[in-house]
């Protein structure tokens, strides 16, 4: 069965129960792809991706010969794998084989018209065979995975994720830019909903990692350069301000963390002493030096849930002001604490109770909508006053305080975006890193083999934080375990000779796969290359093949579809 | 080749098809056991999802069937686990495949013997409101694709055997005791709903056009009863003004459940969002106590609705829903508590968004794995910060809401994550050495 011979196409048209049977005249569009060029064999099926369905193909195959397959039914989003390995098992390469999408397109979109979505499918049938005739088998790059990893970012979320890959038995590199590990844990105190003490974990957490022969710690380091794609990263690091190290590196998990809000100008921030930050608060608690307050009001949403700029929640804050409320109630019993809110982000199954708690214990919260937010003002003996609307009353109320805390939320870090371009990874619309995919790949990054986790993802607890860089320690290690991998076999391919050098590709590749060489044209990296398109779609010279999608393919089809044959 | 431990999932929804794909993906054999016919979950039954509104099944379908076509993921459906032994690193598992009165094998999914069979019952998967049959399979997408034969309501016609061009059905089937050798456990069995019908004030089961979020789900999606069209069961008119009710049942200070569920004030923003985009002329109302709007993306989605749709959220919960018995017109009576103000509001239709609440069969559970669960049957966690994802029992980890609420991406994570543990147990048990992550 050679490609190269005659061509010798097999269709298989799928009902899908009533899904397209139920429409589309099945049978007859079988008669009709006989007649088509080069096909030499036709049949309907009930389910074509049923058991049955599958060895029929692979029956089809072996009986008529064929060197070509299409299947006519649902859509390749879900079902190509599998007629493709149909094709594989009965010994064909995989991309001989060709889909029509006659339900979705087709029957689904025109349930009310049996008689045109029955043309419709012949005409979907006919492109599919135009563009199969000049289908060519392809071969899937294979590549060595590097078992080690880098962390970038030796917070509680990168060391969890350091120790967990180190223990599945893979070498594992933390660049942490800060002279030691530790993240924000380092400046919290205790850690709700438990109280546990931050830094008494967070230092056993320290010293697993420190004393773990398969982690390399390198602190006050910062990551300088990567290169090349999925399990063949060149990574460079500078240590301090000189040296640098190159490192080898099969997947990289950014563990970056987030950075506190300053709130400079809001609330008499920085304008009265006796103004500070939840995080202030959490590092005089700590410290043992919050003075005995007589009222403290906490407010929250400060730079956060904002109209427009911060729009989004932080997540963290109301549970951070009702637990520094508990501990301030704790140390000084006759303090009174009020937490000044919109909506309480006392979610999941431990927080509302906090809340309850705080309420018993005499913490006072009281709403205040967006529209009409407090009023700080400061009075002549050093005192506060914060001025509430309160929406139930229609009328302000004064809350004399000698202590105000702005919960203000997490924003990225300011070299976020330096990062993001060295990794060729996006970020989304507040600046923290964006994954693949919102619902199913929350930790994958669309660039194969960089994962994210933590508060570089977007505000998030340690609790929330740790389930998370336990994840990326799984998708982190399925490259390095299976330690080879098969990359995608339709990619770009520049003609050298038409080639122009204009670099339109190099900036417009979504996923740095493309780089001038030395003669000055283009080179796509094919490991790398998802197969888009884009390059190909804008080059000016019309210098950029799609494998799998050639010109004369694409043209073939598209003629089909006019009722043409290609000339 | 796979000499490594496999590792036994309980569960079949999004977190146990994630687990399990993880851990075939990196060489490590996969049990995942599911006690319903088909997997895929309560993600299966969901018509789009937040905030990104991708259509579930779409995203899921694939998953589905990339985890059950993995040569490392085995799928034990209609299965339950019996009986675990041993310890990390050398459990014996007993687990029960019942009879399903349908060989695997040979069922094609063709339906002659759904179009045959004289039994109508209501589907459990459209939350009752649509029928299925005596055999079925509980919806299009189900993997396997293959009918099961609920025995119970079966009167024993033996017309489906007849029909079935497979041979494929064998009304004689005996449940099947299978054993199997894992070296780690994870537990992904999901939530079910509070009984609504607690809040009697709401009228729901006594009031038809009081729906719960998940059967009105079931009306939104294509796959649905309705073919996703939005009907009133009274008159199968189209409601013209639904209002939404969060936290019943949960955030309730008066002996139901105290904890919030997590994702209902964005399901409901997605379920608004969907009714307005099939009649954009309908009057939504969404009544909350707080509006949670604490994940990515959230809040901005929460402003679309408001703006970009015009949904109305209202801060109140409801006291009483009365009904007008000749029109099934809904009043419902509230104290707007940001001014104070109590009113009413007669629409066409309510949903409630009850809490989510673990599986009841958690107990049976817990018992067979020896592992400790909290006040509310949730899966306990060993250390609810920094190991959130183990369980009191090494070698068994647990992941999704089974553990406590999460969303979707959240429960995809954490399985990633017990993918991880079980991964790292396993390594370790063989290696004998290195310390654990998170559970020491």
């Amino acid at each position: 069965m050679e490609v190269n011979d005659e061509v010798r196409i097999g269709v298989f048209i799928c009902h899908c129960g009533i899904n397209i049977g139920g429409v589309v005249n099945v049978p007859e569009v079988v008669e009709y792809a006989k007649t088509l060029p080069g096909v030499v064999y036709a049949e309907d099926n009930l389910y074509t991706c049923s058991s049955v369905g599958i060895s029929k193909i692979k029956e089809g195959i072996v009986k008529h010969n064929l060197n070509r397959v299409i299947v006519a039914s649902c859509t390749p989003r879900t079902h190509e794998p599998l007629f493709r390995s149909a094709c594989e098992e009965a010994g064909l390469n995989k991309y001989v084989f060709e889909m029509a999408n006659i339900r979705d397109q087709c029957s689904w979109a025109h349930m009310h018209e049996p008689e045109k979505a029955t043309e419709k499918a012949k005409d979907l049938v006919r492109m599919a065979v135009a563009k199969a005739r000049l289908l060519k088998p392809q071969e899937e790059p294979e590549i060595d995975v590097t078992p080690s990893a880098l962390v970038i970012g030796g917070g509680i979320s990168g060391m969890t994720a350091a120790l967990c890959l180190a223990n599945q038995g893979f070498k594992v590199y933390i660049v942490e830019k800060e002279p030691e590990l530790g993240g924000m844990l380092r400046h919290l105190y205790k850690l709700y909903p438990t109280m546990q003490d931050a830094s008494e974990r967070l230092n056993q957490v320290v010293k697993a990692v420190e004393s773990n022969k398969d982690i390399d710690v390198l602190t006050s380091t910062v990551v300088k350069q990567v290169k090349g794609f999925i399990g063949n990263f060149k990574v460079t690091v500078e240590k301090g301000n000189s040296k640098t190290l190159n490192l080898d590196i099969g997947t990289i998990i950014v563990a970056t963390g987030a950075a506190n809000f300053e709130p400079i100008g809001m609330y008499g921030y920085k304008q009265y002493d006796n103004v500070i930050t939840q995080l202030q608060l959490e590092q005089l608690l700590k410290a043992g030096q919050l003075e005995k307050p007589e009222r403290v009001v906490m407010i929250q949403c400060v730079g956060a849930r904002e109209e427009k700029g911060r729009t989004y929640c932080s997540r963290i804050c109301c549970m951070t002001a009702i637990k520094n409320a508990m501990l301030i109630k704790e140390l000084y019993p006759e303090a009174e604490v009020c937490i000044v809110f919109r909506d309480l982000q006392t979610y999941g199954k431990e927080y509302e109770r906090c809340y309850l708690d705080a309420r018993s214990k005499f913490v006072q919260f009281i709403k205040y909508v967006q529209e009409k937010p407090p009023e700080v003002i400061s009075e002549p003996n050093g005192k506060l006053i914060v001025r509430i609307y309160d929406a139930l009353l229609d009328s302000e109320i004064e809350v004399p305080s000698d202590l105000v805390v702005l919960s203000t939320p997490l924003i990225p870090h300011e070299d976020t975006k330096e990062l993001s371009q060295i990794l060729k990874v996006s970020l989304g619309p507040h600046g923290f890193f964006f994954e693949a995919h919102v619902k199913l790949r929350p930790i994958d990054f669309a660039t194969d083999g960089i994962y994210v986790c933590g508060t570089a993802h977007s505000p998030k607890d340690t609790a929330e934080s740790v389930s998370q860089a336990f994840g990326v320690a799984s998708r982190a290690a399925i490259p390095m375990a299976v330690k080879r991998l098969r990359t995608e076999a339709i990619t770009a391919v520049v003609d050298e000779n038409l080639c122009s050098g204009c670099g339109t590709c190099v900036k417009l590749c979504p996923y740095g796969a493309i780089e001038k060489d030395e003669k000055g044209v283009a080179r796509v990296t094919e490991v790398v290359c998802k197969g888009c398109g884009v390059c190909a779609a804008s080059c000016p010279e019309r210098a950029i093949e799609m494998r799998h999608f050639t010109k004369e393919q694409v043209t073939a089809q598209a003629l089909a579809a006019l009722g043409r044959a290609i000339a | 080749m796979l000499e490594k431990p496999a590792v036994l999932i309980i569960g079949g929804g999004i977190s146990g098809i994630q687990a399990s794909f993880d851990l075939a993906s990196r060489g490590i054999k996969a049990y995942l056991v599911e006690k319903s016919p088909s997997i895929g979950g309560r993600m299966a039954q969901l018509d789009k999802t937040f905030p990104t509104m991708d259509c579930s099944m779409c995203i899921l379908a694939p998953k589905m069937i990339d985890c059950s076509h993995h040569p490392n993921v085995e799928l034990l459906t209609y299965s339950e686990v019996k009986e675990v032994k041993g310890s990390a690193g050398n459990f014996t598992v007993k687990v029960i495949k019942k009879p399903r009165y349908v060989d695997l094998t040979k069922c094609t999914g063709c339906g002659m013997c759904v179009d045959n069979c004289p039994v109508e019952v209501p589907n459990e998967f459209d939350e009752g409101l649509g029928m299925r049959k005596a055999i079925y399979m509980p919806f299009p997408q189900a993997v396997p694709r293959a009918m099961t034969v609920d025995k119970e309501n079966c009167i024993e016609c033996g017309l489906c055997e007849k029909v079935c061009e497979a041979e494929a059905v064998d009304l004689d089937q005996e449940p099947e005791e299978i054993k199997l050798k894992v070296g780690a456990i994870i537990v992904a069995t999901g939530f079910e709903m509070f009984d609504a019908r607690r809040i009697s004030e709401y009228g729901y089961g006594r009031y038809q056009n009081v729906l719960t979020s998940l059967e009105f789900e079931r009306l939104l999606s294509a796959s649905g009863p309705t073919g996703g069209h939005i009907v009133r069961l009274t008159d199968g008119g189209v409601p013209r003004r639904i209002a939404f009710i969060q936290c019943v049942g949960s955030r309730s200070q008066r002996g139901e459940l105290p904890y919030c569920s997590s994702v209902c004030c964005t399901y409901a923003t997605k379920e608004a969002i969907l009714i307005k985009e099939h009649n954009p002329e309908s009057e939504v109302y969404i009544f909350y106590i707080d509006l949670k709007v604490f994940g990515k993306g959230f809040q901005e989605f929460v402003n679309r609705a408001k703006t970009e749709y015009g949904v109305e959220y209202i801060k109140g919960h409801p006291g009483k829903i009365e009904e007008n018995p000749k029109t099934g017109d809904l009043i419902i009576r509230y104290e707007n508590t940001i001014d104070g103000k109590v009113r009413e509001i007669t629409v066409d239709l309510v949903v409630l968004c009850p809490a989510l609440i673990p599986r009841r069969d958690n107990e049976r559970l817990a018992e067979t794995l020896k592992v400790e669960l909290d006040e509310y049957a949730f899966f306990k966690a060993k250390d609810p910060l920094f190991a959130p994802i183990n369980t009191n029992i090494s070698g068994v980890f647990m992941c999704g809401y089974c553990q406590g609420p999460k969303d979707i991406p959240e429960s995809v994570a954490q399985a990633s994550g017990a993918a991880a543990k079980a991964a790292e147990e396993i390594a370790l048990t063989s290696s004998k050495g290195g310390v654990d992550s998170g559970s020491k």
